[in-house]
């Protein structure tokens, strides 16, 4: 059918229609074939050999003295000042010569994705946020730089001290990949329940240590006309399993964990586990409202600062994130996790704490000596410090917070912390297999708002765990 | 004019096809080829065949999506198209007959142009202003009526069961206006001697509508229901803002899009995704073929 400027009578309402219809056939699916852009630069093979400088006393890791080095910092909960304003500064005064390009950003995959797929990734990255890359894929394809010879380097402000020795123990091994460092955690993250201070002194209630106080705990306020405990089903379910793993490794002892990041057979099916899940899912079915399924994080967090909530699941950045809706006088309170019964392997103390926010160094970009040693800068006395001062969070240099008096939430984490001792679990998983994080969301709302119960929801979850075992297509890790 | 036609169209079409050429069949064809790999977005690819589509069989969650897309294709189109038609109907001759001319209900013009308002919102607005129409406490706009009147609040987005019909429901709400206007014009251009015929004939406005507006529409109604058919393939922007747990609840508002989303950017594989995408492509063409063949029939001419 052609339409020529000769017989245009042909053009009818009905055909440009019938076209438009067949056009919008061929742009529909596009949507969905976006993903495709250019593969094929990773691999390139570039002669020339990453610059080195000579080492010596103060320049302990070798970086070339005048090569630029490209810094990209997630602007998120922590914004970007911290590295403007304090390790920058630190870098520059090292080596004054060195050139410093900052670049922020909200979406760090969405500029960075193309960058690596190019061959040309920057020095340094802020690697966190909704929109992170993903640091297993980033591991499996060798794109991050070996971060042993920092650790082993000689500390900025004792050189006698080696780097790692200034860190918070499980700082190396929280951003190891099959025992390799690779990534630098670098906030001090303390886990556990929020209460109100205020609320509960001006009603006499007292944290709970075991579960027969939490359950009465519950009833009293739900007396009240509070709703006892909740989290975000939406977007934050991920809170939840937190609390519910963490219980279990109170329960069945560090183990637990362990095995389940390590994808054992049968690790999710154990007692402690299903004991775990059994017991919140009767919070949840007596002591939550509905609707906080269909709520997002903020809401939720707004309603226990508003007093409509009692008990809620999060890291000690929740008293930073709230800044701005907190009432005066509210005063953040972390409870550790009840103990289940008086047989639990761990002190009623035990909370999961983490390293968080992570950083890397790109392998294949022009000066990684150059990421190490603002790294180095970074985990200095006068870098933690900085960072604290700026942000209001611990990081996980052991001198960089002494002496500085946290808020009210920081504080309470931090003695938390102190008193669990050795008791201290972390969990791994879900940034390693970013599916099993979503089975395991997944699986939590459907056991909290009373969907499934505690065997289903063991029994889905352990089904997935050994379909990634199976995969060959996964990188696999352990710890 | 014959005289140097060629030139002429070839210097017209050579920058569209281009740009056509660069950016639609390119990545479409890439997509094709990074479907058979299993890059993850950094280094380069490896060859692995048709591993990602053999996996495509068993995954659970690419068979929900795939079903949702089977509700979708009935309910949106059908739905859309009978209440846009309905109010096109009353909008064009659903009024009284003013010297032998069928008018549209008092206030039509009007009308018309609310029931457009719809179409010009971005469908991000759209899926952030449904979440407040369907939060599931006392601030939402239906809850917090019905909460204020001592009624269960209803979970919308949380009840598996409503779920999907909750965002069925925006799309069709989304999409109404548009086919109002489109069905108005197609009705436009019947000639009015024919309804004042079959009046004359005594014809009420039900027989109008099923035996004089219905069948001189037909065309209108194939595109409609290709293009109604094409969206509810996609219906990505509206799951992924709305939703719980994107697609939640346990994938009960899933869509391939969705899915496609989720294996790039958050597990980061690629080349999975593209798989999917692959299917996607292969689910629409085959569903607009089938369509444009099915509902082929002698249009009349007038």
């Amino acid at each position: 059918m052609s339409v020529t400027p000769e017989n245009p009578t042909e053009l009818s309402r009905r055909t440009v229609l019938r076209r438009a219809a067949a056009a919008g056939l061929l742009a529909t699916p596009a949507a969905g074939l976006l993903s495709a852009c250019a593969t094929s630069g990773g691999d390139e093979k570039t002669d020339d050999k990453p610059a080195t400088g000579t080492k010596s006393a103060t320049n302990p890791l070798g970086v070339p003295e005048d090569a630029p080095i490209e810094v990209v910092i997630f602007n998120g909960g922590y914004g970007e000042k911290y590295a403007t304003d304090v390790h920058q500064p630190l870098y520059k005064k090292a080596f004054p010569k060195a050139e410093i390009k900052h670049q922020s950003s909200q979406a760090i995959s969405t500029i960075l994705q193309p960058r690596f797929a190019s061959g040309q990734p920057p020095e340094f990255v802020n690697n966190s946020g909704e929109k992170m890359l993903d640091f297993g894929a980033l591991v499996a394809d060798g794109q991050l730089y070996d971060l042993t010879e920092l650790w082993d380097a000689p500390s900025v402000d004792d050189p006698a001290k080696k780097v790692r020795d200034t860190v918070v123990p499980g700082t190396v091994d929280v951003g190891s990949f099959n025992g390799k460092p690779y990534v630098l955690y670098y906030v001090s993250t303390v886990f556990g329940i929020w209460y109100s201070g205020k609320l509960f002194k001006d009603n006499g209630w007292a944290p709970a240590k075991n579960w027969d106080e939490f359950v009465k705990l519950c009833d009293a306020i739900k007396a009240k006309g509070i709703t006892p405990y909740g989290y975000a089903g939406a977007n934050a379910a991920y809170y939840q399993w937190n609390v519910i793993l963490t219980h279990a490794a109170k329960i069945g002892g560090e183990d637990v964990l362990k095995n389940i990041d390590n994808l054992e057979d049968g690790a999710w099916q154990v007692d402690a586990v299903k004991q775990a899940a059994q017991a919140w899912a009767e919070i949840g079915a007596k002591y939550t409202d509905k609707s906080f399924e269909g709520l997002k994080h903020t809401d939720v967090q707004l309603r226990q600062n508003q007093y409509k909530l009692a008990f809620y699941p999060s890291g000690d950045w929740l008293e930073g994130e709230q800044k701005k809706d907190t009432p005066e006088g509210f005063e953040y309170q972390l409870m550790p996790i009840p103990s289940l019964s008086a047989s639990d392997k761990l002190s009623p103390a035990a909370v999961r704490a983490t390293a968080g926010e992570g950083y890397f160094v790109s392998a294949k970009s022009k000066n990684p000596k150059g990421g190490l040693e603002y790294m180095r800068q970074m985990l200095s006395v006068a870098g933690a410090k900085g960072f604290t001062e700026t942000v209001k969070a611990p990081t996980v240099v052991t001198a960089g917070s002494q002496g500085y008096a946290f808020p009210p939430g920081v504080a309470s984490s931090q003695a938390a912390l102190a008193a669990a001792g050795k008791d201290v679990v972390n969990i791994y998983f879900d940034g390693w297999y970013k599916e099993l994080d979503k089975e395991v969301r997944t699986a939590t709302n459907e056991l909290m708002f009373g969907r499934i119960k505690a065997d289903a929801f063991v029994e889905r979850i352990q089904k997935r765990a050994d379909a990634i075992k199976k995969d060959s297509s996964v990188t696999k890790f352990k710890r | 004019m014959r005289h140097g036609k060629y030139p002429f169209v070839v210097g017209f079409l050579a920058a569209p096809v281009t740009l056509y050429l660069v950016f639609v069949i390119a990545p479409y064809a890439q997509a094709f080829q990074i479907s058979m790999t299993d890059w993850r977005g950094l280094s380069a690819p490896n060859w692995v065949g048709l591993d990602n589509f053999r996996r495509l069989l068993d995954d659970a969650d690419f068979w929900k999506a795939v079903q949702h897309h089977g509700v979708l294709l009935l309910a949106l189109p059908l739905i859309t198209i009978v209440i846009a038609l309905f109010f096109a109907f009353l909008l064009n001759v659903g009024g009284k007959s003013i010297g032998g001319q069928r008018q549209g209900v008092w206030g039509a013009k009007f009308y018309r142009v609310v029931f457009f308002f719809p179409q010009v919102l971005a469908v991000a607005i759209i899926a952030v202003l449904f979440q407040m129409v369907y939060r599931p406490n006392e601030s939402g706009l239906i809850n917090g009526v019905l909460m204020k009147i001592g009624l269960d609040p209803i979970l919308f987005l949380i009840n598996p069961n409503l779920a999907l019909w909750s965002i069925i429901g925006v799309l069709v709400w989304q999409a109404v206006g548009f086919y109002v206007v489109l069905f108005s014009a197609g009705m436009a251009s019947i000639p009015g001697e024919i309804y004042e015929a079959a009046e004359m004939d005594g014809a009420t406005r039900v027989t109008l509508f099923f035996r004089v507006t219905l069948p001189l529409l037909w065309d209108t109604l194939q595109v409609a229901w290709v293009y109604l058919g094409i969206a509810a393939f996609d219906a990505f922007a509206i799951v992924a803002v709305l939703s719980v747990d994107g697609g939640g609840p346990d994938g009960a508002t899933t869509v391939l899009a969705m899915e496609i989303y989720r294996n790039a950017f958050v597990y980061s594989k690629y080349g999975y995704a593209s798989a999917m995408g692959v299917a996607l492509f292969f689910l629409t063409i085959t569903f607009a073929a089938l369509t444009l063949r099915l509902t082929k029939r002698e249009s009349v001419e007038y």
